[in-house]
C-alpha cells in the first residue's frame, strides 16, 4: 500500500498524487472557469484513468448539458447558479492563495468556540494541507487492511482496484439520474472508496477519517462503499466545524452497496459556509437481509438539496434514514429521504427533524414507493419541524406510492413553534433566554444526536449553541 | 444582621397586573419574612395564579404599577431568569414538557445556571440522589424527558425536586395539591416542611384546605377578584372550609 493517507489528501500534494511529470507547469497555468470536453480530457489524463472512466466522464458531460435543472427544490436559488463561473477541478493550495488572515473572523471564532486545536483549524480552513495527527489514521488503516478491508481515496481506489470500481461505480446513480449527478460524474475528484470483504466486521467506525476528510470534501467528491456478504461497516464523513470554501458549488455523489446480510451505516455531519450550494445525490441498495442506515445532519450552506435513498432490493432488507436540518438566516435546507421497497418483507424508517430560525427555511421532501411484489412491507415516516421565530418557514412534502395492499404504514408529521410558555418555564429556573432555546433545540434533535459517537455529539450540541447565538457564518 | 432579620424576603407593594389589557391583580400588598409559610387562598379565577405568574415575570402578565422586592432587590422589571437568580422560585401548576431533555440533564443545567459554573458530576449525583430520596422518587425518573408524558403527580414531584435542589429564598408553590393522592400529598408536604428554614419563605397557593393539614401555614390571605379580601391566622382556613368564600364576596362589592 502506498502512502495511504496522502492519497486522499487534496492540496499541495496534488501533483504527486495525480502523477504530474511537471507540476510547476501546472501551478503556473491560470485556472480556467467553465466546463468543456477538453477539461474533462485533461483531468482524466492527469489522473491516468482507464479509458472506460474517461469515456464515462465525457458521456456524463453531454448528459449534464442535456439535462434540465431539477423541477423541485428552490428554483429561484438554483436559477442563480452560473455554471460558467465555476472552477471544475481542484486547485493546488498555493493557487487558492489562502492564508490564516483570509479566513473570515466568524469562522475563526467558531473554531475557537468548538475547541478545535490550532493545527486543525488551519487545516480545516484550507490554510494548511497537512494535519499533524496523520499517523493516527495510518495505524487505523493498517489495522483494518489486515482484515482485507480496502479504504482509499476514490482516485486511488480506481487505480488500485479497477475491477471492483468498474463493477459498481455509477450503477446506483448513473449520470442520467439528475443534472448534478451528471456533473459530478463528469468532473468528480476525491471522496472515499471502501470495500469490506465477506463476513468482515469493521468494529471501529471509520471515524478517525472524519477530520482529515473535512478538507477533502471537495467540490465534486465521489464515494463508493461496498459491504460484501455479511460484512459490517460504519463510515463517518463531515465535520461540525464550518467548511470554508471559496467555491460556491458542491455536488457529491455517494453510492452504498450492501450485499446479502451486510450492514452499512453512513453518518454525515456537514456545516458548509453560507455561500455554498450543496446539491448531493446519495443512494444505497440493500440486498436480502441487509441493512443500510443514513444518519445525515445538515447545517449551513445557502441551499442544500439532499435526499438520501435506500433501495430495498431483497427480502427482509431494512433501510433507515435519520436526518436533521438546521436552516438559519439566508439558508434553505431542502432535505428528505427516499425509500423504494422492491421486495417482500422489507421495512423502512424515516425520521426527519428540521429547525428553522432567523428567516431560514427547511423543507422535508420524502418519497416512499412499494412495488407490486413487495408484500408485508412496513413503512414508518416521522417528520418534525421546529420553527423558532415567525420569520422562518418549514414545508413538508411527503409522497407515498403503494403498489401492494399488504403494507403497514405509519406516518406522523408535526410542526411546532417555540412557545412562550416553554421559554418562560426554563427561564423561571434561571436559564437565560438563549440557554433555554438551546436546551429546547438540543432536546428536539436528541434522537439524532444519540446516534453519533460521543465526541461528535458534544460538538454538534456546541455548534447548535453557536447557531442559536447567530454567531456562525 | 438585625436589619436583615426584620426586612421581608418578599415584599409586594400595591401591585397591579394586566393580562391582554384586562386588569387581573388590582392592588396587592404582601410581605413574607424568613421562615414564613403563607397560604394564599381564593376561589377559581380570583387571581391567585395570575399573581404567581406576575411574580415570576411571565411576559403575558404585565405589571402596570407597583413593585416586587425580593430580599431587598427590586425585581419588578427583571426577566424570569434574573428573578430566579436572585432567589425566587415558582412551582407551577401545570409545567410544560421539554421533549428530548432528560430530567438529569435539565437539573444539572439549572444548577449550573444558579451557581454560574458547572456542578461536578459526582457532587451533582449525590445531591440528586439525596433530593430524590427525600421525595421518594424512583432513580429511573432522572432518565425520563422533562414532564413528557408525566402524570399530574409526577409533574408536581419534579417541580418540588427542582425546588429542593435550587433552594430558593422564596418559593411560590401553585396548587401543589391538585392531582395528588393522599400518599403523594404527604410526601410532597413533608418535602416542603423539611426544606423550610429561617432563610426562606413559602407562598402556598391553593383553594382547598387539604394540603394545609400537612403543611401548616402560619398565615392566610384570601384573594377575590384580584384583591386581598381577608387575612389572618390559620383559623381562617377552618372558616373558609366551613363557609366557603361567599361570605367574603360582600367585601369586594
Amino acid at each position: 500500500m502506498r502512502q495511504p493517507v496522502k492519497d486522499i489528501m487534496v492540496g499541495d500534494d496534488y501533483a504527486s498524487k495525480f502523477g504530474f511529470s511537471s507540476p510547476e507547469e501546472y501551478y503556473f497555468r491560470a485556472p480556467k472557469k467553465g466546463l468543456s470536453h477538453e477539461l474533462v480530457e485533461m483531468m482524466s489524463k492527469m489522473k491516468k484513468e482507464p479509458d472506460w472512466m474517461r469515456e464515462f466522464r465525457h458521456k456524463a458531460l453531454d448528459t449534464f448539458w442535456a439535462k434540465p435543472m431539477p423541477t423541485w427544490g428552490n428554483q429561484e436559488a438554483l436559477g442563480r447558479i452560473d455554471f460558467d463561473d465555476i472552477y471544475y477541478y481542484i486547485k493546488p493550495i498555493e493557487q487558492m492563495g489562502q492564508t490564516w488572515d483570509d479566513v473570515p473572523e466568524d469562522i475563526k471564532h467558531t473554531f475557537e468556540r468548538l475547541g478545535i486545536p490550532e493545527a486543525e483549524r488551519k487545516f480545516l480552513s484550507g490554510v494548511s494541507a497537512q494535519y499533524e495527527s496523520e499517523t493516527v489514521y495510518h495505524s487505523i488503516r493498517d489495522e483494518i487492511s489486515k482484515l482485507g478491508v480496502i479504504f482509499l481515496g476514490m482516485d486511488s481506489g480506481l487505480m488500485e482496484h479497477e475491477d471492483i470500481v468498474r463493477r459498481f461505480f455509477g450503477t446506483l446513480i448513473p449520470p442520467t439520474d439528475n443534472k448534478f449527478a451528471a456533473l459530478n460524474s463528469a468532473v468528480w475528484s476525491g471522496g472515499s472508496f471502501i470495500y469490506v470483504p465477506p463476513g468482515v466486521h469493521v468494529d471501529i467506525p471509520l471515524q478517525a477519517y472524519f477530520r482529515i476528510n473535512a478538507k477533502n470534501m471537495g467540490q465534486f467528491e465521489r464515494t463508493l462503499i461496498i459491504a460484501d456478504k455479511g460484512a459490517r461497516v460504519h463510515y463517518i464523513e463531515g465535520c461540525t466545524a464550518p467548511v470554508y470554501s471559496s467555491s460556491s458549488l458542491h455536488s457529491a455523489v455517494v453510492e452504498l452497496i450492501a450485499l446479502e446480510d451486510a450492514y452499512i451505516r453512513y453518518t454525515t455531519i456537514q456545516n458548509w459556509s453560507n455561500n455554498i450550494y450543496n446539491l448531493v445525490t446519495k443512494r444505497a441498495i440493500a440486498y436480502k437481509n441487509a441493512t443500510v442506515e443514513w444518519v445525515d445532519g445538515n447545517i449551513g450552506s445557502m441551499l442544500t438539496m439532499k435526499y438520501p435513498c435506500v433501495v430495498l432490493a431483497g427480502e427482509n432488507a431494512r433501510g433507515e434514514i435519520l436526518s436533521v436540518a438546521f436552516g438559519g438566516t439566508g439558508q434553505h435546507q431542502d432535505a428528505g429521504a427516499k425509500v423504494f421497497h422492491m421486495a417482500p418483507r422489507t421495512s423502512s424508517t424515516i425520521t426527519s427533524k428540521s429547525i428553522s430560525k432567523g428567516g431560514g427555511r427547511t423543507t422535508y421532501r420524502g418519497w416512499v414507493k412499494t412495488t407490486a411484489n413487495a408484500e408485508d412491507v412496513r413503512v414508518s415516516v416521522k417528520c418534525d419541524a421546529l420553527i423558532l421565530d415567525p420569520t422562518s418557514r418549514s414545508d413538508t412534502y411527503p409522497t407515498m406510492e403503494i403498489g401492494n395492499p399488504k403494507v403497514r404504514i405509519e406516518h406522523e408529521a408535526s410542526v411546532s413553534k417555540l412557545s412562550d410558555d416553554q421559554l418562560f418555564y426554563l427561564m423561571s429556573r434561571g436559564l437565560s433566554e438563549n440557554e433555554s432555546r438551546v436546551l429546547i433545540v438540543n432536546g428536539f434533535i436528541e434522537q439524532f444526536v444519540k446516534e453519533l459517537p460521543m465526541e461528535y455529539a458534544v460538538e454538534l450540541n456546541r455548534l447548535i449553541e453557536l447557531e442559536m447565538e447567530g454567531s456562525v457564518g | 444582621m438585625e436589619n436583615k432579620n426584620i426586612s421581608p424576603l418578599l415584599e409586594v407593594r400595591d401591585l397591579h397586573v394586566e393580562v391582554e389589557g384586562k386588569e387581573v391583580i388590582k392592588g396587592i400588598d404582601l410581605a413574607l419574612y424568613g421562615g414564613a409559610k403563607l397560604a394564599l387562598m381564593g376561589p377559581n379565577g380570583s387571581g391567585k395564579s395570575s399573581l404567581s405568574m406576575a411574580l415570576m415575570g411571565h411576559p403575558g402578565y404585565k405589571v402596570k404599577s407597583g413593585s416586587i422586592i425580593l430580599d431587598g432587590n427590586d425585581i419588578t422589571g427583571l426577566s424570569p431568569d434574573k428573578r430566579a437568580k436572585v432567589g425566587l422560585f415558582l412551582a407551577m401548576q401545570n409545567p410544560v414538557s421539554v421533549p428530548g431533555v432528560s430530567v438529569a440533564n435539565f437539573l444539572r443545567a439549572i444548577m449550573k445556571a444558579k451557581r454560574g459554573e458547572e456542578v461536578p458530576i459526582r457532587e451533582f449525583r449525590e445531591m440528586l440522589v439525596k433530593a430524590m430520596g427525600l421525595l421518594e422518587m424512583e432513580r429511573s425518573f432522572a432518565n425520563r424527558y422533562v414532564n413528557d408524558g408525566f402524570s399530574g403527580g409526577e409533574k408536581k414531584k419534579l417541580e418540588l425536586l427542582q425546588m429542593v435542589l435550587l433552594n430558593p429564598k422564596v418559593a411560590v408553590v401553585d396548587e401543589i395539591d391538585s392531582g395528588l393522592d393522599v400518599d403523594a400529598l404527604k410526601i410532597v408536604a413533608d418535602g416542603v416542611n423539611r426544606i423550610t428554614g429561617e432563610n426562606n419563605a413559602f407562598l402556598l397557593i391553593t383553594h382547598y384546605r387539604r394540603i394545609l393539614d400537612y403543611i401548616r401555614p402560619d398565615g392566610v390571605v384570601v384573594l377575590m377578584e384580584g384583591r386581598i379580601v381577608a387575612s389572618g391566622g390559620p383559623e381562617l382556613i377552618n372558616q373558609i372550609d366551613r363557609q366557603g368564600y361567599d361570605w367574603l364576596s360582600a367585601k369586594t362589592a
